[in-house]
């Protein structure tokens, strides 16, 4: 899937909901569930340090995509981050620099990308478009 | 008398809605918030006497000049210090700090020792550090125990004919500790050491006597105790921001300027440059008279019942753990749910409308000492009620459930 179908699939999810208490559970229910990355992974290295959340992220290529595997200290953060990750995981590098985050907003999550809000979802965004040009200028 | 009802007119922002909840408000530690009787003294002075001050010759200028100077005769006043001209006007306590810390780079040298304790917000901590970098002074830490509370009798051991000064906060921002100033200045003023009292956290609550505690520096900021943000003070003793050199250069701090040589201004205006927040030290005057209408004893009264009522409807939530149980504190909450990240209870409670602040409040020594990554922490001002406790006790419960 395209990371622009996806986008419009999770819109289409949270058209659902009907207030924002089932919009939080069903993100704390993917924080809770999901088991985001390896051990191994959450090193100081991948650390992303927010005032008020903290964040792992850790990429690797597979074929022709990025995997990303990512996780926080915070449950509505890690939710978040699942969301992100289910966007951008598994695409090529270049589609993944071209991506927006628009739709964020459409879910009714802007706040929690604000750059005053220092819960390190923002700079993990940019840190997967990092890993995505470092990945794409290997490939050229 | 004191009616909370009545007070909470005077703020507007207290009638207001968030995420469609009405307004509770208890993040008072991070910033107060602003009465009418304050937003009318800005208006008024953007609508009527705009002017720069202490050059001018013409009417607005002097009018606007006159303002100033009777603000800082008010906090002069409120603060009991002797001279108007002991009262410096800043930006906020961090500037404050700042100003203090590189006055002392030109008295300190290697080897001097500095006391910090262990319950400072970061702006009483890294100002002091860069001091050290720059004069080879030691810095030394009060430790604090469990209870939030400081440890006296290691404060005791760390003092000596080294030490040069010692600054520590009167009320601690992340626990609200009311710390032993008293004693630690006399300590400190036996081995000759200047004590610097990062007031932020008290003002709203404390009426500090600076010639009653014999503080050397006292320095506060103004949106903490009603007043707008990005103006503040400095008290200081007049013999020592004598011996202090100027802070920044500029316009107002000079007597007489050529390439060859600056004189400096007398004090206060040694240490203001450049043209001040002249409209926010005119509201801070507006705002001691406003907070000292209501009394300072109605407040702390008030306040307290409060702390007792806020801890005893959270304590009775089970797995919440209050951090800060200091024996002498202000109406600060510091609080966990087990296994719970603050930074979800806070955003589920600002779903609800209640704005409490979570994360490590600029004091990361204190929750690494807790080994914890932060707090939800609820600080109450004299405008807030039982009924807000309510409601965020409520929101602290649905939180648990949704989070557990």
């Amino acid at each position: 899937m395209t990371i622009k179908a996806i986008q419009d699939e999770i819109i289409d999810e949270f058209s659902m909901f009907e207030d924002w208490e089932e919009r939080y559970q069903y993100m704390i229910d993917l924080g809770k569930t999901l088991p985001l990355i390896d051990q191994q992974y959450k090193t100081e290295d991948n650390l992303i340090k927010g005032c008020q959340s903290k964040v792992w992220v850790h990429a690797e290529m597979k074929d022709d995509k990025v995997v990303f595997t990512a996780d926080s200290d915070a449950i509505i953060t890690k939710g978040i981050i699942a969301i992100l990750l289910r966007v951008f995981s598994n695409q090529k590098p270049q589609d993944i620099i071209d991506a927006d985050t628009t739709f964020i907003d459409d879910i009714g999550l802007k706040e929690h990308l604000s750059p005053t809000r220092a819960n390190g979802l923002v700079s993990m965004i940019k840190q997967l478009k990092m890993y995505a040009i470092a990945y794409q200028t290997q490939l050229q | 008398m004191f009616n909370v009802e009545t007070i909470r007119k005077d703020f507007p922002i207290l009638s207001r809605k968030v995420n469609g909840k009405p307004l509770v408000y208890f993040d008072n530690a991070a910033t107060s918030q602003t009465p009418q009787q304050v937003i009318d003294v800005i208006v008024d002075y953007y609508s009527n006497y705009n002017a720069n001050i202490h050059r001018g010759v013409h009417s607005l200028s002097q009018e606007a000049t006159d303002k100033y100077e009777q603000a800082r005769q008010k906090i002069q006043k409120h603060f009991n210090a002797k001279f108007a001209h002991e009262i410096i006007f800043t930006s906020g306590t961090t500037h404050g700090i700042n100003l203090v810390a590189n006055g002392f780079s030109s008295l300190l040298k290697k080897g001097d020792e500095i006391i910090v304790s262990a319950l400072e917000h970061h702006s009483n901590i890294v100002p002091w550090q860069m001091l050290c970098e720059r004069t080879g002074a030691i810095l030394k830490v009060i430790p604090m125990n469990q209870e939030g509370e400081l440890v006296i009798s290691e404060y005791d051991k760390l003092l000596s004919n080294k030490t040069r000064l010692v600054f520590v906060n009167h009320i601690s921002n992340a626990l609200g500790t009311i710390n032993p100033i008293e004693s630690i200045i006399t300590k400190a003023h036996n081995v000759g050491a200047a004590v610097l009292i990062d007031g932020a956290q008290a003002s709203p609550h404390i009426k500090a006597d600076v010639q009653k505690l014999d503080v050397d520096f006292y320095v506060v900021s103004a949106h903490k105790m009603c007043g707008p943000t990005g103006v503040g003070m400095v008290y200081g003793k007049e013999e020592w921001l004598n011996k202090l050199p100027p802070y920044q250069g500029g316009g107002e701090m000079i007597a007489e300027v050529t390439f060859e040589k600056t004189t400096y201004a007398t004090l206060p205006h040694k240490f203001e440059a450049g043209t001040p927040n002249i409209c926010g030290g005119i509201a801070f005057g507006a705002a001691i008279d406003y907070m000292n209408a209501i009394g300072f004893d109605n407040i702390a009264k008030y306040e307290h019942e409060l702390l007792e009522y806020g801890t005893q409807k959270l304590s009775e939530i089970e797995g919440l753990k209050i951090y800060g149980t200091a024996k002498h504190k202000t109406s600060v909450i510091s609080f966990n749910l087990e296994g719970i990240h603050p930074y979800d209870v806070g955003t589920i409670l600002d779903k609800m409308g209640i704005a409490v602040r979570t994360g490590h409040h600029c004091a990361q020594p204190i929750m690494d000492f807790y080994k914890i990554p932060g707090t939800v922490r609820a600080s109450f001002a004299f405008y807030n009620t039982k009924q807000e406790i309510d409601a965020m006790v409520e929101g602290v419960k649905k939180a648990k459930i949704m989070l557990s």
